[in-house]
């Protein structure tokens, strides 16, 4: 575990060099990750350590205040159940990722007796507790998850999604129910298939009942919905796959029925159920969910679920929904602006980063307007709601009607091809019906008519999408890039323009860049690190962690204070030493570019740090191959100080835009749009919100796909950033898999064709071409996937 | 001869016992998690007979 001279914070990994924070001779990195461990040991609990080497997670450095929870209205929404004596909730935990998290969240009831059970799920990363309310309330309870570390993430929106839980049990039943009467059938067939005897022809009845009672399930239940599909699509007048399907499905049973009713022949129940069976496994196949990850997300999720309001009785938190204009607000540090609101007491500094790309926090005078979605950095301020939350700026655009009027128009390739394979389709069958007919033949007519609609019935082109598409999105999701679902791979191969956001898209929030101006020796360089350990701050961590390497030794503290927003002051080796913004250290005014930290030593300002973000790894390389194929664009919402410097990274055709409106970057991508590119929209902020659901594809950029992303079709990591160009050739490698498939599955309707015209075709070669088509084009689908995803290198070659 | 029927019907009828187990299965979310419990059964027991008893998720 030792290396070197550093060793790993026990609890969540991180390097220690010096440290402080010692317990039972572990070490940890900050006051956080210890006092986890104590709460944890004074338990008796240390076998969270065991199943792990340091399974914690550092804390986040925001803390959020808790109080709404001892609202009833409130936590109504919040809870599952409640009676007399207990309360059962279920919490959403975004740092749940290893088994001494499950380990830990189920023996809760160690920690407080009044918790009856726990139990976690760990692909959802939710824990469902049971605890008597009488002895622990909610809040409480919420308090000792965030002290153990594990933070619920509590928004309106998870409140309000309790109603809707997405389900396939349906689906999955009828899957059960077509592949039970699959076997059965298939099992009462084969007697059929390999003759019979004369002396066992009475049986041929028997089983020939039988199966079509087994069809009928199959028909009336497990296929109902592509009936229903193919009546809607008929209805608008366009025809969609499920028509044929459906129609396939319907001659089948009729054919099957009359044979065994006229006792003419075996049927095609075996066929019918088998059809039915693979069809609705394709169905579910291309039904993927993603149990943590949430591309519906809008203004809810982003806002608090409650705020603090000051009435006459004091200060008493509210539902979000309950906040009337004219109101007065309280939002303390890092707590966001929930409606647009005027400042009638404080300092207002607010950073509005996230919602219109502006790096620098704004100031804003008494009787200013701040616009919702801003996060207030620094001392508590006091506001007067001049508009509802629902009414604000950034509500509206998010609600803006004009959103995705494309999406109906986008069709997928098999949407595409159902229409003319559907019109053949039916033309053959009339042809060689027609045919017969007029040959004098009618039997043979009504024989070839219907074997011409069971044989073309497109099962393996109805599966060469979704075995195809859903192969492709586990790669994409091995790759960090998670994809909405399966129509959105082929709108992403179908791009050729890129738009991308600036702050936070292309460049990376998480990796810092640091430098220092002024002059600053090494031995004032280590009393300053010594004081910048004890924060949470990011820009303290950053700090550390850049300066760290060059200081030798530790430095004692003698006395430290924290000022939220502002700085730190601390008296390190007899010198009082401050960091911070400019005006906490006395500065005169900050000005210049990026985030900067002024370090004072003894009431002398030596200088002040600069974190700059550093553009992603590889982005020239990035940009440079994805302009091969694509027109690409840059619209900010910051200002153009980085154009000249941006101008160099992106290919001289792009088009570089700064100082835009969120308004205007949707509008942006609608001229595009009319002038019919395929946009493809990048964005991580509630700014680029509007523009990511405009555009045919929005791509929200995350870091830390857990936190908040704006509404998209797909969520790409930070760190596979630099694979995008791969990601964009594969989509279009898979749309090309979907167009050989449907060569295959087309060939073998061929063959079985000139069987069927010829009305010459047995129940045995139905069943028998009908699984080997499926099975063709499972196996090509499957295998051509994980050769392209080789090729562009996005999974390992063995 | 009827011997065929008897064991047609027992086939049918075992089938249908498992399809019937099936749904119960899925109905009372017994493939909710599929995860899970893989990593729970893992855990060494100390007192875990209390966690065994707990009330189903709704």
């Amino acid at each position: 575990m030792i290396v070197s001279n550093t060793t790993q914070c026990y609890h969540c990994g991180d390097a220690v060099s010096h440290t402080v924070f010692e317990a039972d001779g572990h070490r940890f990195c900050c006051l956080g990750c210890q006092s986890v461990y104590r709460i944890l040991s004074s338990s008796n609990m240390q076998q969270y350590y065991r199943y792990n080497r340091h399974p914690g997670k550092k804390k986040s450095e925001v803390s959020t205040r808790y109080e709404y929870l001892d609202e009833a209205t409130l936590t109504d929404k919040l809870i599952d159940f409640r009676n007399d004596e207990i309360t059962i909730a279920t919490f959403y935990i975004p740092s749940i990722h290893c088994s001494s998290c499950v380990w830990l969240l189920e023996h809760l009831y160690k920690l407080n007796p009044a918790i009856v059970v726990s139990r976690s799920d760990f692909l959802k990363k939710q824990v469902n507790i049971t605890f008597k309310h009488t002895e622990l309330t909610l809040r409480g309870l919420v308090e000792l998850l965030v002290d153990i570390g594990y933070e619920p993430k509590i928004t309106l929106q998870d409140v309000i999604k309790e109603g809707q839980k997405f389900s396939q049990k349906g689906l999955i039943a009828k899957i059960a129910v077509a592949g039970f009467c699959f076997g059965n059938s298939m099992m009462l067939s084969f007697p059929e298939y390999f003759g019979m005897g004369t002396f066992e022809a009475h049986y041929a009845k028997i089983f020939g009942w039988m199966n079509l009672g087994f069809s009928l399930p199959v028909l009336l239940y497990s296929g109902r919905d592509y009936f229903r599909s193919a009546w809607q699509s008929l209805r608008h007048k366009t025809l969609n796959l499920d028509v044929p399907l459906a129609l396939g499905i319907a001659v089948l049973f009729a054919r099957t029925a009359w044979e065994v009713l006229s006792v003419s022949g075996p049927g095609f129940a075996d066929t019918l159920c088998g059809l039915v069976f693979f069809l609705l496994v394709g169905r579910w196949i291309q039904q993927r969910t993603y149990h943590h990850l949430s591309f519906e997300r809008d203004y809810r999720s982003y806002f608090p679920v409650a705020v603090t309001r000051l009435s006459e009785d004091g200060p008493k938190p509210v539902p979000l929904a309950d906040i009337q204009v004219g109101d007065r607000l309280l939002i303390r540090n890092n707590e966001i602006v929930p409606a647009d609101a005027i400042l009638l007491n404080g300092q207002a500094a607010v950073d509005f980063s996230f919602v219109t790309g502006e790096s620098e926090p704004v100031q804003k005078v008494l009787g200013e307007i701040i616009y919702a979605g801003g996060r207030q950095t620094g001392e508590a301020i006091e506001l007067e709601v001049v508009k509802a939350v629902s009414q604000s700026y950034l509500t509206r655009l998010w609600n803006n009607e004009a959103f995705k009027p494309h999406e109906l128009n986008f069709r997928t390739f098999s949407n595409t091809v159902s229409r003319y394979f559907t019109v053949v389709l039916l033309g053959v069958a009339f042809a060689a019906m027609v045919f017969w007919v007029f040959a004098g033949d009618t039997a043979r007519a009504w024989g070839a008519f219907t074997a011409v609609l069971i044989i073309a019935c497109p099962c393996a082109l109805a599966l060469s999408s979704p075995f195809t598409l859903s192969a492709a999105l586990s790669i994409f999701d091995k790759n960090r890039f998670y994809i909405k679902n399966t129509a959105a791979i082929e709108q992403l191969a179908a791009i050729d323009c890129i738009v991308f956001d600036k702050t936070g898209t292309i460049s990376s929030p998480v990796a810092s860049r640091m430098r220092f101006e002024g002059n600053l020796l090494t031995d004032e360089l280590a009393l300053v690190v010594a004081a910048c350990k004890n924060s949470n701050h990011p820009l303290s961590r950053e700090l550390v962690k850049w300066a760290a390497p060059n200081v030798s030794g530790s430095v004692p503290v003698n006395q430290y204070c924290e000022v939220a927003g502002r700085g730190i002051e601390a008296v390190v080796a007899n010198r009082s030493v401050r960091v911070g913004n400019a005006a906490f250290t006395g500065v005169p005014s900050g000005g210049g570019t990026g985030s900067r930290v002024y370090v004072s030593i003894d009431d002398e300002v030596k200088g002040c740090f600069l974190a700059e973000q550093p553009w992603r790894e590889n982005l020239h390389v990035v940009l440079g191959e994805l302009a091969a194929g694509c027109h690409l664009h840059l619209i900010s919402g910051d200002n153009d100080k980085e154009k000249a410097l941006l101008r160099g990274i992106f290919p001289p055709q792009a088009d570089l835009l700064f100082n835009q409106l969120p308004v205007e970057k949707m509008e942006y991508i609608q001229s595009l749009q009319a002038q019919s590119h395929r946009v493809c929209m990048l964005g991580d902020g509630l700014n680029d919100a509007g523009a990511l659901k405009q555009a045919n594809l929005g791509i929200a950029v995350s870091d830390d796909i857990n936190n908040f992303s704006p509404g998209c079709d797909a969520i790409l990591d930070g760190r596979s950033f630099v694979k995008l160009p791969r990601f964009l050739r594969f989509a279009k490698d898979a749309v090309k898999i979907i167009h050989l498939s449907f060569g295959i599955s087309l060939t073998y309707n061929l063959v079985g064709l000139s069987f069927a015209v010829n009305g010459t075709m047995s129940p045995l070669f139905a069943a028998v071409l009908m699984p080997l088509s499926t099975v063709t084009i499972i196996g090509f689908t499957t295998v051509a996937t994980h050769l392209y995803a080789t090729k562009n290198q996005l999974i390992k070659r063995q | 001869m009827s011997a065929i029927f008897f064991l047609i019907g027992c086939s049918v009828f075992i089938a249908l016992i498992f399809l019937v187990a099936f749904f119960w299965a899925n109905k009372t979310g017994q493939h909710d998690d599929t995860y899970t419990p893989s990593v729970r059964i893992l855990f060494e027991d100390e007192v875990q007979e209390e966690t065994e008893t707990l009330p189903k998720e709704s």
